[in-house]
C-alpha cells in the first residue's frame, strides 16, 4: 500500500468508528449499513473490472447465492449463522472457480454476455426452487448473527458488524493493488499477451480473482441476509448487477476508495431524492454513458486530477 | 541454443512459413531479415508460443518447446519484445519491469492481500532488481512515469528492460529500432551488445540493415515464408539471391 | 404421455417465437459485423417497436398498419441518434467501455419508457383477428402466420440487400476488412450508421409482431434482446441467415422444454444453450468464423 493510501485508510477507519456516535440511531446510520454491504460488493466487482479488466454482469447473482445459502443453512437447518456464512462463501467461491474456467476464456462482449447469462440462470433458480428459497415471495425469518450476549438486530450493532467486514475488504484490496498479484492483474488488463510473455498465467489468475470476488460477494450476501432477516430474488437480479457496475464506474475503475464513494452515492441518492425512485434507472443509464465517455476514471480519477492541478499551481 | 526445425504455418490457405529451419548458437546475436511478409513476425509468434505451428518443431537447449505456452517458455528462459509496443500502459515504468520479475517471485493472492512479512521482503527485492534493469537500459529517470506516456524510443527500451527482468537465456527482439532516429538506434545497438556480453543470446528481427549488419554475428534471410540464405553479415551482403529478393527479381 | 399433436403444437409455437429471436439476432449480427460491437441496447429497440405502436394507436387512432410503419420509423430514428451520440464518438474504445456504454444506453431507454408509459403491460391487437386455425390437430393463430411470413420476407430482402445492392455489398466489405473497404472508397462510418438504422428497424419490427401474442411493457426488451443474442450466437455471429436459423433452434428448444419439462425454467433454457455454445463452440453451431476478431 502506498503511504498516502495508508494514511487515508487509517483516517477513513477512524471516521467510520466514530460515525455512530455522531449519527446516533438515525435513519442515515441504517443506510450506512447498506453502504457497507454495497462497498464490499463494489470492491468485489472492482477486483475483476478495475484490476483485471474483466467484466462481470452476474455479480448480483453471486451475492444472492451467498445470501440464500446462508439463509437456508441457518433458518432451515439451524446451522450457526457464522459457520453458515463461512460455508456459503466457500461454496460460492468454489462455484465461481469451476464455472470461471470456461467463462474467463471469453473476452470483452462475450464475457459480458456469459456472466449475464450465468446471473440470469441463478436468478431463475432463486425464483423457481420455491421449496428452498420461497420463490418470488421471498424467504422470511432468517436469524440474526450473535456474538456472546450481543445480537446484531439493531442499526448500531449491524453498522459495526458490516463495516468490520467492509474495512477488512478495503484493506485487503488496497494491499493487493500494490503487490505482485495486483501488478499481474493490472498487466493482464492492459495487455494480456504481454502479461503471458512475462510469465503470468492469465487464465488461471483471472479465474482465481473471480473466485475471490465471489467469496467477498457471498460474505456481503450473508451479511445482508442476517441483518435484514428477509430476502427475495428481486434484490439479486440483473438490475442490481447493473447498479453495482454503476457504483464501480462512478467511483473509478481500480480505485478502492472510489468503490466506497460509488456505493455511498448510489445508496444515498434514492434516500435523499424521493422522486429518484422512479428515475433511478434513467439516472444510472446516463451516469454509465457520461462517465465512460467523459470521465473514464470516475470520481477517483477526478480527485487525483484535481490534486495534481493544485500541486502544479502551488509550485 | 535455439533450433527451429522445418516449421510451417498457414493462415487460411496462405502459407506464411514453409519448412523453415534455423539454428542459433549460444551467446551470439542472430539476425533474421527479409522483405515485408517474409514471415519473420510469424516465426517469432510461433517460437514464443503465441501461435501453434502446423508442422515442425522448436527446441531450446535440446528440449522440445513446440506448443509450450508463453508463460511456460519464460520460465525456461525464453522471452520476447513486441514491435507494436505491448506495454502495460496504465502502470508506471517501474511497475512494468516489476511484472517482468513475476516468475522470479512467488507470493500468492492471499499473502499479497494480507501483506505477510515474507511478501514484503520479496517486494523489496523485486523493487531493487527492477531498478537495476531500468538503470541498465537508461530508464531510471522516468521510472515513476506512466508507461503510456513514454515516447517511442523509451517505450522500445522499456520493452527490452521488462524482458531482461525475466532473466532470460535468450531474448527475441521484434524490430527494436523501428521508428527510432539515428542516435536512439545507436543506443539500441549498444544495449544489444551489452545484453550479449551478459551471456544472453539475442535473436533480432529488424528492418534497419545498418543496425543488423553492425551488431549481428550471424544472419538468416527469409523470403515468402522460406529461408533464402544464411551466413555472416559479409556473406549476406554479397549474396545475389538476397539482393534479388530485396530489389525485385532481375 | 404427450401426443404427437401436442409436440407439433410446441414446434409450431416454437417456430413463431424463434422467428422473433432470429430477427432480433439478425439485428445483433448486422451491428457486430459492421463494428465488432455487441449492442446491449438491441432489446430496447424491440421494446420500443411494440410500445410505440400501442401508444400511436391510442393517440392517433390511425389504422394499425400506419401506426406500425411510424413506430418502426421512430425506433429507427432512436437507433440513429444512439449511434451518433454514444457509439460514433468512441472510435478506439476498449470492448469493456463499449459494453458499459451500451448497457447504460439500454437502461436509459428502458427508464424513459417506464417514465412515459408506466409499468403496466399493454395489448396490441392481432393483425388479422384471433380465430385459431386448425392444422393437423394443432391450432395456429393468424398472428403466427404473420410472423412466419414476415420472417421469410425479411430473409429475402436481406439477401437482396446484401448481395444485390451497392450499399449491401459495401457493408459486407466493411465487415470483412474495414480498413481495405475504407481504402476502396467506402465510407465506413456511414456504413456503421446504416447498420444501426437497419438493426433498430428490424428490432422494432420484431417487437411489433410479437406484441399481439405476449402483450408488451417497458421491460420486455431485456429478455427478448438476450434471446436474440443467443440466437445470433447459435447461428454464428458472422451471418444474418445463421441468426434466423439459430432463432428457430432456440425457439423450438424453448417451447419443447417449457412444454415437456417445466414452464418455470423456460427462460433459463436460452441461457444454458448460450453458455454451452460459448464454452464449446464459440464460432456458433452453424458458423465457422472465430469468436475473436483479430
Amino acid at each position: 500500500m502506498k503511504k498516502t493510501d495508508q494514511i487515508l485508510f487509517f483516517a477513513f477507519s477512524v471516521c467510520i468508528l466514530f460515525l455512530p456516535l455522531i449519527l446516533k440511531e438515525s435513519y442515515i446510520l441504517h443506510v450506512f449499513v447498506f453502504i457497507g454491504i454495497n462497498t464490499m460488493l463494489a470492491i468485489a466487482l472492482n477486483l475483476l473490472l478495475g484490476y483485471a479488466g474483466q467484466i462481470s454482469l452476474g455479480q448480483g447473482a453471486l451475492y444472492g447465492l451467498g445470501a440464500y445459502i446462508s439463509a437456508i443453512l441457518s433458518a432451515k437447518y439451524g446451522v450457526n449463522p457464522w459457520l453458515g456464512m463461512g460455508v456459503s462463501a466457500v461454496i460460492v467461491s468454489a462455484v465461481a472457480f469451476i464455472v470461471g474456467f470456461p467463462i474467463l476464456k471469453l473476452r470483452g462482449h462475450y464475457l459480458a454476455m456469459a456472466t449475464l447469462g450465468l446471473g440470469i440462470i441463478l436468478y431463475i433458480i432463486f425464483n423457481e426452487t420455491v421449496d428452498w428459497t420461497g420463490g418470488p415471495s421471498g424467504f422470511p425469518g432468517i436469524p440474526n448473527l450473535k456474538l456472546g450476549s450481543l445480537t446484531f438486530d439493531n442499526d448500531v450493532a449491524n453498522f459495526y458488524l458490516v463495516w468490520f467486514f467492509a474495512l477488512i475488504t478495503m484493506f485487503l484490496a488496497l494491499n493487493l493493488y500494490q503487490s505482485r498479484i495486483g501488478r499481474a492483474l493490472r498487466a493482464v488488463s492492459d495487455s494480456e499477451v504481454a502479461a503471458r510473455i512475462m510469465g503470468v498465467d492469465a487464465w488461471l489468475l483471472k479465474v482465481k480473482i473471480f473466485a475471490a470476488s465471489a467469496f467477498i460477494s457471498s460474505l456481503a450476501g450473508s451479511l445482508y441476509a442476517h441483518t435484514v432477516t428477509f430476502i427475495a430474488p428481486a434484490s439479486f437480479g440483473f438490475n442490481f448487477s447493473v447498479e453495482l457496475l454503476t457504483m464501480v464506474v462512478v467511483g473509478g475503475l481500480g480505485s478502492v476508495f472510489g468503490s466506497f464513494l460509488g456505493a455511498a452515492i448510489l445508496t444515498l441518492l434514492p434516500e435523499w431524492l424521493r422522486v429518484f425512485h422512479d428515475f433511478d434507472i434513467v439516472i444510472y443509464g446516463l451516469l454509465l454513458i457520461l462517465i465512460m465517455m467523459f470521465m473514464p476514471r470516475g470520481l477517483a480519477g477526478l480527485v487525483s486530477h484535481l490534486k495534481a492541478k493544485v500541486y502544479v499551481e502551488s509550485k | 541454443m535455439l533450433k527451429v526445425s522445418n516449421v510451417s504455418k498457414n493462415f487460411g490457405g496462405v502459407a506464411a512459413l514453409r519448412g523453415v529451419s534455423l539454428t542459433i548458437s549460444k551467446g551470439t546475436i542472430a539476425g533474421i531479415i527479409g522483405p515485408n511478409g517474409a514471415g519473420k513476425t510469424t516465426l517469432f509468434n510461433i517460437i514464443s508460443g503465441l501461435y501453434p505451428q502446423d508442422e515442425g518443431e522448436v527446441f531450446l537447449e535440446e528440449r522440445n518447446i513446440s506448443f509450450l505456452s508463453p508463460e511456460k517458455l519464460v520460465r525456461l528462459g525464453l522471452v520476447r519484445t513486441f514491435q507494436n509496443l505491448e506495454l502495460f500502459g496504465r502502470m508506471t515504468v517501474l511497475e512494468n519491469v516489476m511484472v517482468g520479475l513475476h516468475t522470479k517471485s512467488s507470493s500468492g493472492l492471499l499473502s499479497c492481500a494480507l501483506r505477510l512479512p515474507k511478501q514484503r521482503k520479496e517486494e523489496k527485492r523485486i523493487v531493487e532488481e527492477a531498478w537495476k534493469c531500468l538503470e541498465l537500459c537508461g530508464l531510471a529517470e522516468v521510472a515513476e512515469k506512466e508507461a503510456a506516456s513514454l515516447p517511442l524510443g523509451q517505450g522500445r527500451l522499456l520493452e527490452v528492460a521488462r524482458a531482461l527482468a525475466t532473466e532470460p537465456k535468450i531474448i527475441l527482439m521484434d524490430e527494436p529500432a523501428a521508428g527510432l532516429n539515428t542516435r536512439e538506434t545507436t543506443g539500441v545497438a549498444d544495449l544489444i551488445r551489452k545484453i550479449r556480453d551478459m551471456g544472453i543470446t539475442v535473436v533480432l528481427v529488424e528492418h534497419d540493415m545498418e543496425l543488423v549488419m553492425e551488431v549481428c554475428d550471424h544472419i538468416s534471410v527469409l523470403n515468402l515464408g522460406q529461408k533464402l540464405a544464411e551466413g555472416s553479415p559479409r556473406e549476406i551482403q554479397d549474396n545475389s539471391a538476397v539482393i534479388n529478393a530485396y530489389l525485385g527479381e532481375d | 404421455m404427450e401426443s404427437s399433436a401436442q409436440i407439433f403444437q410446441y414446434i409450431l409455437s416454437g417456430l413463431a417465437n424463434g422467428s422473433i429471436y432470429g430477427i432480433i439476432g439478425f439485428g445483433f449480427a448486422i451491428i457486430f459485423n459492421a463494428t465488432g460491437i455487441i449492442n446491449f441496447a438491441q432489446g430496447e429497440f424491440v421494446m420500443l417497436g411494440g410500445m410505440v405502436t400501442v401508444f400511436l394507436l391510442s393517440l392517433l387512432q390511425w389504422p394499425l398498419v400506419y401506426c406500425i410503419l411510424l413506430a418502426i420509423l421512430l425506433t429507427l430514428i432512436v437507433g440513429i441518434i444512439f449511434e451518433r451520440l454514444a457509439v460514433n464518438p468512441l472510435k478506439d474504445a476498449s470492448p469493456i467501455t463499449i459494453v458499459i456504454i451500451t448497457i447504460g444506453a439500454s437502461i436509459f431507454i428502458r427508464g424513459i419508457a417506464m417514465l412515459v408509459w408506466g409499468k403496466d403491460t399493454y395489448p396490441l391487437p392481432s393483425f388479422s383477428g384471433d380465430t385459431a386455425i386448425n392444422l393437423g390437430g394443432a391450432t395456429i393463430m393468424p398472428q403466427h402466420l404473420w410472423i412466419l411470413g414476415l420472417t421469410c420476407i425479411i430473409i429475402i430482402l436481406n439477401r437482396l440487400f446484401f448481395y444485390h445492392t451497392i450499399y449491401g455489398k459495401a457493408m459486407r466489405a466493411c465487415s470483412v476488412n474495414p480498413k481495405a473497404a475504407g481504402l476502396a472508397g467506402i465510407n465506413v462510418r456511414a456504413m456503421v450508421l446504416i447498420s444501426f438504422a437497419i438493426s433498430s428497424a428490424l428490432g422494432a419490427l420484431a417487437g411489433i409482431i410479437i406484441a399481439p401474442l405476449t402483450l408488451t411493457s417497458y421491460d420486455v426488451g431485456i429478455m427478448l434482446g438476450l434471446k436474440g443474442f443467443c440466437a445470433a450466437i447459435i447461428g454464428g455471429m458472422g451471418s444474418g441467415m445463421g441468426a434466423v436459423l439459430g432463432g428457430f433452434v432456440l425457439g423450438i428448444l424453448e417451447s419443447l422444454g417449457a412444454g415437456l419439462i417445466s414452464a418455470g425454467y423456460k427462460d433459463a433454457i436460452a441461457f444454458i444453450v448460450l453458455l454451452a455454445i460459448l464454452f464449446f463452440r464459440p464460432g456458433g453451431l452453424l458458423g465457422r468464423s472465430g469468436i475473436e476478431r483479430v
